[in-house]
Parts: C-alpha cells; sequence; structure tokens
C-alpha cells in the first residue's frame, strides 16, 4: 500500500488514480492534525532540499509549499525569476542544471508556459513537482480543492460542481476538471463563450452561458480569479458587465442548493467574482482552502520524497 | 562534403525508368552524356569510356523540385547554410530548391540575392533559386525592386513567415509582379486573429492549455487574396495549405479560373495536432498541424489537383531554440530529407499513384515556378534520382545532412530510400558512398 | 501483531503456525499475570494513578496499553489516560526505503504536558522505536517525566534505552522475530525465524 504513488512527479492530475487521490486525502488528515500542536515540525525530510522555483509571482502558493516543506524539515530554497527572463531568453536548459548543481530532493515549479513541469521532469534526476505551469495545469490546488469539497459534503459521488469565470486561461479549471470527473462529479463550466475554450469534446462537462442555468442546483460553485487585463484584450467589454453577468453573489447563491459550498484559489477581486461575500460566511470554503492547502501540499511532498 | 565524380557523362545500369511528364515508364538503362539523357531503354552496356553505375532495379526518375525551403544563410548559419541546406536537399532526392527570403539581411535587394546564387553554384550540388522579398525588410511596408530582383535570379516574391501585411500592399505586389511575370507566394495567416497562438486552436489546444491559432487565420487572407486576385492579372501561389477550409477556396477559385496555385508540405497529410503531444517543439511550425479532418481535406486536394505540389517548407531551428518553453520555441521543422518518404507513404497507402507523386513532387513546381526539371528523354537535363522504394529508411539515423534535427519524424522509420542524386549529369549524392565515408 | 512491523522487514517473512521453526512462549494466562503486574508496578512507581497518561506506540503497543489503562482503572477505581502515537514521521529509516510507508493515526485526546507519560509497546528490540516516540513527545509538549512498559525485552539495544516496566525478559537471536497477539482470550507470543521468502522463479 505504502508505494501507492506510481509516478515519482506530481505534473498533472490526469497522472493520479482515484485511489492515489484518496491516499493523498487521507495523509492530509494525519498532517492537519500537527498544526494544532506546539511543535508543528517532523523530521521526515530531514536533510532533504527542495527548491521552489518560481518563474511567476505567486506568495500563496509558494509560501504553502514552503511552510509544507519546512513542517517535514526539509531544507528550502526560493529562487523566483522573472517573466520578463524567461521572455528574453534564459535557457530551461541553464536551469535544469541549476537544480542539478543544488543537489535538490525535490522541486516545485511553476513556470508561465504550459508543459515546462513535465519538460524539466525528462531531463533532472529529483522530483518535479508542478506548482502551475502556463495554462495546462495546477495540481495541488485541485487536490486541495476536492479534499475542501470533501471534507464539507463528505463525499464526491452525486455532487454537481459548476465551475464559474475565465475557463480559457485558467489551469486550475482543467486541473479541476480532470480532478472532479475523475471523482464521478459532474461538472458545468459557466461563462462568456469568449472565456470558454471553443473545443472541450474531451471533457466530460456541461457548458453553460447563463449563471443562473449554470449554478442552479449545484452543490458547489467554484469562482475562478479573473485577470482584469482580459477586459483590455476585449475577451469581455468591461470588468463592471463580467461582475453583473458572472459574479456570485448571494442572490445567485439562493438558486443553487440550500448547503452550496463556494470556493475559490485566491486571490479574489472583491466585488467581481464574488460579491458581498459576508453575507454568505457560513457557505464559503475559501478559508478552508487556504488552510488545506499545506496539509495537501505536505501530503505530496512525503509521499514523493520521503523514500529513497 | 561526400566527394562525388564530377564527370557528367555515366551509364545507369539496370533500372525502372519513369517520368511522368514524358509518360516513360520501362526497365533499362539510360545513358547520360555531357548533362543530357543521350539514350535510355533496351540499349547496349558500354565496355569502357564511361563511369557505369549499378541501378540493381532501383527507380530513376525526374530529381525533386522543392519551391519553398529556408536555407537561412546570410545571417542564421548556426541553423543552416546554402552548403548544409543543398547537401540535405540532394540527399533527399532534390535538384532544384527555392530558398525564401527572410534572411539577414532580407533577400529585398539584388546583392543578397546574388550572393546566394553565387555561393550555391560554388558548392555545385543543387540548383538554388531565391525568393526575393515582397516588401523592403519584410516590413509590409515598401514594395522590393522586383525588376532587379529579378534579374537578379529571383523567381517568385514573398514575405514568407509573414502575410503579406495588408491588402493593398497585396494587391500592389500582385499587380507589378505580374510585370516580370512572376508569382506572389503568400504565407496566408491573419495574425491578428491568430493573437500569438502556437498551435491549432482545438480539443489538443484546449488539453494541453497552449494558446490556438484557428482554421479561420489561414482562410481568411486565403479568401482576401483569392478576392483580390480575381481583378488583377497577377498570379498568385498559396504557400502551405493546411485548412480543409484553405483546399476549398483555392477549389472554388481554380473553377472560377483565376490565376492560382498552391502548395502543401508533407507534415500536414501526415501529421495532426496530437503529435504536438508527443514531439512537443518538433511539431510545432506554421501554419500549425490541424485535426484529421483537415489531414484528409488535404489529401483530397492533392489527389483532384486543387494544389498543385508538395513543398517542404525546410525550417531549420537549432536545438537550443527548439529545446525549450513550447510557446517560446521558434515556428518550423526541417523537411528536404524526410519529404519524398512521406510522399511514398501516401502512395503506399493507396492515396496517389507514383506518377502522380512525381508530378506533385517534379513536374508541377517546376512548371508553375518556370524551373529547370530533369526530363527522361533524349536530350532531356539529367536532374535525377534513383529510390528504392522496397527499402526503407529510419529518419535523422545516424544523423540529418541538415545542421539543424528540428523534425517530428525524427528516428522513424520511413518509406523508400534515395540512392542517387544528378544535377547536370554530375552525381551530387550517392547513398553508399557516404556510408563507406562514414 | 508483531513488534516489527512484517510490511518494515528488509527479508518477508513466512509465518506458518504449522511450521516448526514457531515456538509458543507464553499462553494467555501467563500474559494476563504479566499485565496484571505490571499495572501493579507502575501504580507502585508513581504513587497512584494522578497524572498518569499511557501512551501506545503503534503498531504492536495500542492494545497493550489499553489493556494496562483498563487494569489500572480496575485497581483505582478512576479512569486513566490513554492515547496512541504513530512515530512513522519520526522514523531514521524513511530515506532508506523505496518509498514511505502509509500514516497511521496518532490519538491523543488530552495535552501531553504535566503529565507521568508511560510509554507502552509490546517488544522492545533496537530502542529505535522508543527513540521516535520520545522525540515525539517532546514536540507535542513537555510532560513532567516518560517512563518506558514494555511485555517482551528481547535484548539486542542498538541505543541507550532500558524500560521500567518489563512482562519478561526473553533472549532471542537477531534472526529471530517475537510475534505477540493481543487478542482476548488467544494471548500469545511466539518465537519464529525468519525466513527468506524464495521467489518462485
Amino acid at each position: 500500500m505504502s508505494d501507492f504513488l506510481t509516478s515519482s512527479h506530481l505534473l498533472s492530475v490526469e497522472d493520479l488514480t482515484t485511489d492515489e487521490m484518496n491516499g493523498i486525502f487521507r495523509t492530509a488528515d494525519s498532517f492537519l492534525d500537527l498544526s494544532s500542536r506546539t511543535v508543528k515540525k517532523v523530521p521526515s525530510l530531514r536533510g532533504k532540499t527542495l527548491v521552489n522555483l518560481f518563474y511567476e509571482p505567486s506568495t500563496r502558493t509558494r509560501t504553502s509549499f514552503e511552510i509544507a516543506a519546512k513542517r517535514l524539515s526539509a531544507d528550502v530554497i526560493n529562487i523566483t525569476t522573472s517573466q520578463s527572463s524567461v521572455v528574453k531568453g534564459e535557457s530551461l536548459l541553464d536551469t535544469v542544471r541549476t537544480i542539478e548543481a543544488l543537489g535538490a530532493d525535490g522541486v516545485v515549479i511553476r513556470h508561465p508556459s504550459s508543459g515546462v513541469p513535465e519538460w524539466i521532469s525528462r531531463r533532472v534526476g529529483c522530483h518535479v513537482i508542478n506548482a502551475g505551469d502556463g495554462l495546462r495545469e495546477h495540481p495541488t490546488q485541485a487536490l486541495l480543492d476536492l479534499y475542501t469539497i470533501l471534507k464539507r459534503k463528505g463525499r464526491f459521488e452525486g455532487l454537481q460542481v459548476a465551475i464559474v469565470g475565465d475557463i480559457l486561461h485558467s489551469r486550475v479549471a482543467r486541473s479541476n476538471i480532470r480532478a472532479l470527473t475523475r471523482m464521478g462529479v459532474r461538472v458545468r463550466l459557466v461563462g462568456p463563450p469568449t472565456l470558454i475554450p471553443q473545443d472541450t469534446k474531451g471533457w466530460n462537462v456541461e457548458v453553460v452561458h447563463d449563471l443562473k442555468e449554470g449554478v442552479r442546483d449545484c452543490d458547489v460553485v467554484m469562482a475562478l480569479r479573473l485577470q482584469l487585463e482580459r477586459a483590455t484584450a476585449s475577451f469581455i467589454p468591461s470588468l463592471k458587465e463580467y461582475a453583473r453577468l458572472y459574479g456570485i453573489s448571494p442572490g445567485i447563491l439562493r438558486i443553487a442548493k440550500p448547503d452550496v459550498l463556494v470556493l475559490h484559489p485566491g486571490p479574489i477581486n472583491r466585488g467581481i467574482e464574488i460579491q458581498d461575500e459576508e453575507s454568505f460566511h457560513s457557505h464559503s470554503g475559501i478559508l478552508d482552502q487556504v488552510h488545506f492547502g499545506v496539509g495537501i501540499r505536505m501530503a505530496v511532498l512525503y509521499l514523493l520524497m520521503a523514500g529513497q | 562534403m561526400a566527394r562525388t565524380d564530377r564527370t557528367d557523362s555515366f551509364f545507369l545500369k539496370d533500372v525502372r525508368l519513369m517520368d511522368p511528364a514524358t509518360g516513360v515508364d520501362m526497365n533499362g538503362h539510360l545513358r547520360v552524356e555531357k548533362g543530357l539523357v543521350a539514350e535510355f531503354g533496351a540499349i547496349a552496356v558500354p565496355s569502357s569510356g564511361i563511369p557505369v553505375w549499378e541501378g540493381e532495379g532501383s527507380v530513376v526518375t525526374p530529381g525533386l523540385v522543392d519551391v519553398h525551403a529556408h536555407f537561412r544563410e546570410p545571417g542564421f548559419e548556426y541553423k543552416e547554410t546554402i552548403e548544409s541546406g543543398s547537401r540535405a536537399a540532394v540527399s533527399g532526392g532534390f535538384t532544384a530548391v527555392c530558398v525564401m527570403a527572410n534572411t539577414d539581411p532580407v533577400n529585398d535587394h539584388p546583392e543578397v540575392t546574388l550572393g546566394m546564387v553565387n555561393r550555391a553554384r560554388e558548392i555545385g550540388l543543387c540548383r538554388v533559386f531565391p525568393i526575393g522579398a515582397v516588401s523592403l525588410g519584410l516590413k509590409g511596408e515598401t514594395l522590393t525592386e522586383m525588376g532587379a530582383l529579378t534579374r537578379a535570379g529571383c523567381v517568385g516574391f514573398s514575405d514568407d513567415g509573414f502575410p503579406v501585411k495588408t491588402s493593398r500592399l497585396f494587391r500592389r505586389a500582385l499587380e507589378y509582379a505580374a510585370l516580370f511575370h512572376r508569382p506572389v507566394i503568400d504565407h496566408c495567416e491573419d495574425r491578428d486573429l491568430s493573437d500569438g497562438g502556437v498551435m491549432n486552436e482545438g480539443w489538443v489546444s484546449t488539453d494541453l492549455g497552449l494558446k490556438g491559432i484557428p482554421s479561420a487565420s489561414e482562410e481568411v487572407i486565403v479568401a482576401r487574396d483569392l478576392e483580390i486576385l480575381k481583378s488583377t492579372r497577377g498570379r498568385l501561389h498559396v504557400a502551405h495549405l493546411s485548412t480543409a477550409g484553405g483546399v476549398r477556396l483555392v477549389r472554388d477559385a481554380k473553377k472560377r479560373h483565376l490565376n492560382v496555385t498552391a502548395e502543401t508540405c508533407p507534415h500536414y497529410f501526415s501529421l495532426t495536432d496530437e503529435a504536438v503531444r508527443c514531439h512537443h517543439a518538433d511539431a510545432k511550425m506554421n501554419p500549425p498541424l490541424r485535426t484529421e479532418e483537415d489531414r484528409l481535406a488535404i489529401i483530397e486536394g492533392l489527389r483532384d489537383g486543387t494544389i498543385d505540389m508538395i513543398a517542404t517548407d525546410h525550417a531549420p531551428h537549432a536545438p537550443f531554440e527548439k529545446e525549450r518553453e513550447f510557446d517560446q520555441a521558434p515556428f518550423g521543422i526541417i523537411g528536404l530529407e524526410t519529404a519524398f518518404s512521406l510522399g511514398l507513404e501516401l502512395v503506399n497507402s493507396g492515396s496517389l499513384d507514383m506518377s502522380m507523386l512525381l508530378y506533385l513532387m517534379s513536374v508541377r513546381p517546376a512548371r508553375v515556378f518556370g524551373l529547370p526539371r530533369g526530363e527522361i528523354r533524349e536530350g532531356g537535363l539529367a536532374d535525377l534520382m534513383v529510390f528504392e522504394p522496397r527499402e526503407t529508411t529510419v529518419a535523422g539515423v545516424p544523423g540529418f545532412r541538415s545542421k539543424s534535427r528540428n523534425s517530428p519524424f525524427l528516428r522513424q522509420k520511413l518509406a523508400g530510400r534515395i540512392r542517387m542524386t544528378f544535377v547536370g549529369g554530375k552525381k551530387v549524392f550517392d547513398d553508399r558512398e557516404e556510408e563507406r565515408n562514414a | 501483531m508483531n513488534s516489527i512491523d512484517p510490511s518494515d522487514a528488509s527479508l518477508p517473512l513466512r509465518p506458518d503456525s504449522s511450521s516448526p521453526g514457531r515456538k509458543i512462549l507464553l499462553e494467555s494466562d501467563q500474559i494476563e499475570r504479566m499485565i496484571r503486574r505490571m499495572a501493579h508496578e507502575i501504580l507502585e512507581r508513581n504513587q497512584g494513578s494522578c497524572d498518569l497518561y499511557l501512551v501506545g506506540i503503534l503498531q504492536g503497543g495500542g492494545v497493550l496499553a489499553k489493556r494496562l489503562a483498563e487494569r489500572i482503572q480496575a485497581i483505582e477505581g478512576k479512569p486513566v489516560s490513554l492515547g496512541t502515537v504513530d512515530i512513522t514521521l519520526y522514523r531514521d529509516d524513511l530515506s532508506t526505503r523505496a518509498s514511505p510507508p502509509f500514516l497511521k493515526e496518532s490519538l491523543l485526546p488530552e495535552s501531553v504536558d504535566h503529565k507521568k507519560i508511560i510509554l507502552v509497546d509490546d517488544v522492545l528490540y533496537t530502542g529505535r522505536s522508543v527513540r521516535c516516540a520520545l522525540d515525539l513527545l517532546m514536540d507535542l509538549g513537555r510532560p513532567t517525566l516518560v517512563q518506558l512498559a514494555v511485555l517482551i525485552d528481547r535484548g539486542h539495544r542498538e541505543l541507550p534505552i532500558r524500560a521500567d516496566f518489563v512482562g519478561k525478559n526473553i533472549p532471542t537471536g537477531r534472526d529471530e522475530v517475537v510475534e505477540v497477539s493481543l487478542e482476548p482470550q488467544k494471548e500469545t507470543v511466539a518465537l519464529l525465524r525468519r525466513t527468506i521468502e524464495k521467489d518462485p522463479a
């Protein structure tokens, strides 16, 4: 049972079976217990080095991985490189050499180009964990979203989830669609046609453009972050119109199930994707997501890196 | 370079002779004297005085003609040179190659053209015909001196890499190039609609999280060009058709008797966008690999004559340029050394017959661009290739002759083997000689 | 139940009750008497059950801790604190294993601060599990004191650790395995030889 992660990397939720996902959730349970202790650290990854390699600014994900690694007693090296140096042509092969030279046992990568973690995993000898690549995948985010759903709803079977917003540009949406459908959850994508991929045939999802229709009878509503520059690139005419058509408000939530759970990967553009959050506080799982994120990442790091 | 015999007279023994233009299809021998076919068929084998090459039952045909390649010289010699490109060409059975203008400096001036022509002549492998730029610096603003460029040796005009930027400039280019009986070759893509896309827009781009280039990007500009062509005396050649919609537009235009020709490339009839999943940036080119529906439409276009020819769009890039983030890697793959094999696959699958393939890769491109071409007839130019259809090759093994190796077909087993190539009766490539030297 | 988690062994075991290599050392009534005696010793040494906290080391120590707690409660007439700890995350051999083991659930209903902790395990062998448990306890808080109770001490210590309360000392060879089962009424302690699983191929 113990060696249940078949891959030595976490690149995509596509690589995880339902058993593997459930195993990660079970392990996260144990790690979350630790956070209530006086000493929150365990020595499981003592002497191991984890490199946090971030080519995109992301305080939340990087910090979450850093706390997770430090609670497992790993040494953490943070390397943050600006996106501009990628465009200028800093070679990824140089990156690979850097990782090897640091003697890293694991590397957490965030990169603006889709496919980079996979590319690196084929060229380095250590564990590679995808912390978000381009528009493609953000597996630990999907795992913590599913974990939050599991904790709040107690199950996956039979649930109806609506993912609302900029699906086209969202790796969070892609990872969640793959993970949720694999767990037997029915998924509905809600957003304007300009922000939904033109071809979604390989996903077992329903596409709806009207928000009211989209959230009807949903157990979970997952709002995505809207990059504010989408308005200037004519994906939407204005933030105001987007907020009016696709903002999650208490009124909209009344159409969903009475015990609907609202999730958001953060950071939230308040008043745009989520409106009047205080009034549906009891439905919000957003703080849980942040809290569970550390447990999920500890579980992933432990299961990938604690062995040889 | 594999030193080959510099004589332009030889005797080729025991071959199958095929030429779709002259209708020759027979077994026999072939004698070439001073660069021209002297006699062929059931002729006597000479006892001395002329080199005799053993054909061993292989097929001899007119050499292939590529109207669309990038030799990168001057300016990007680390990717390819006229010499390495020529060597790649002759090893792929090509005897004549047109090279695009997006060099550095751009081929928008007769001196650049002459430099290319002279360099190619020094090397003396395949015949090289430059394509001049439509606009100065490929900037889409000012027409080049097409008269001077024609005199220097340009056989067509193109801003390839970019579409001719504006409708107005495209109209002027068509009209003006007609003065010198030269076609305008357009890379048909609405850059604004492509919007920074890096592969075909469809399910695969959705799944991989890569920005898509819609088919409409190609179709919009094909349609624009055809509508403008309608009211000019010019000649349009549509480069690298990749979409079903593009094929349909060209087919309709030909029915309306517009002066249009079109090419496609082997990758568009061999692969779909699914190839991006495993070949990464080696399957990244522009226009991108499309869907199965498009692939089948391209083959149909080749069969019914809508698409006039197969060109390679041979676009070398150094490994360090391709081995990086998919969206940051440059567009383009090499093609001279795999094109004929991929064409043979169409013959083997029954989509084309052999003479049609030779027509598409040799006869038709030479005619459309007014290029010299081999012919199996008495007095015909001895630009010939000898290939063995019953053998196979593994692409890029032990190595490509091109300086680059950005090919999605790398290490793939492909049909056929080019055995020898002759340009003007001189043997410029011999597979076994290279093997011996290796 | 086994003091050495069978999944831990670098050599696979083939426990076979019909095997002549397996020897029953202690039977149900003997074990029951030992547990009773240990409970009395714990109470005597600590002058009653005030602030006592029995903590079983998973897997093998859990059941024994529960049995001791029941016995102490029966003697003293009031319940005693009871918990279990999973020491997996503190093991010193994690990085020598191909992959990490699944975690078991620690259950500590009360804080360890100001408590007299009785660590409980079924078999004391190298002492490494106890070292893990001690480190874990220190991370949880500051107990007043920690004592160690084991059913079987089989020797071969690799660390300077000794038990405060021992059911029985049993001399063993390194190639032997002590098998403890505390299933009610069927309690046994057996000794078997570690055998190398023959690959059928």
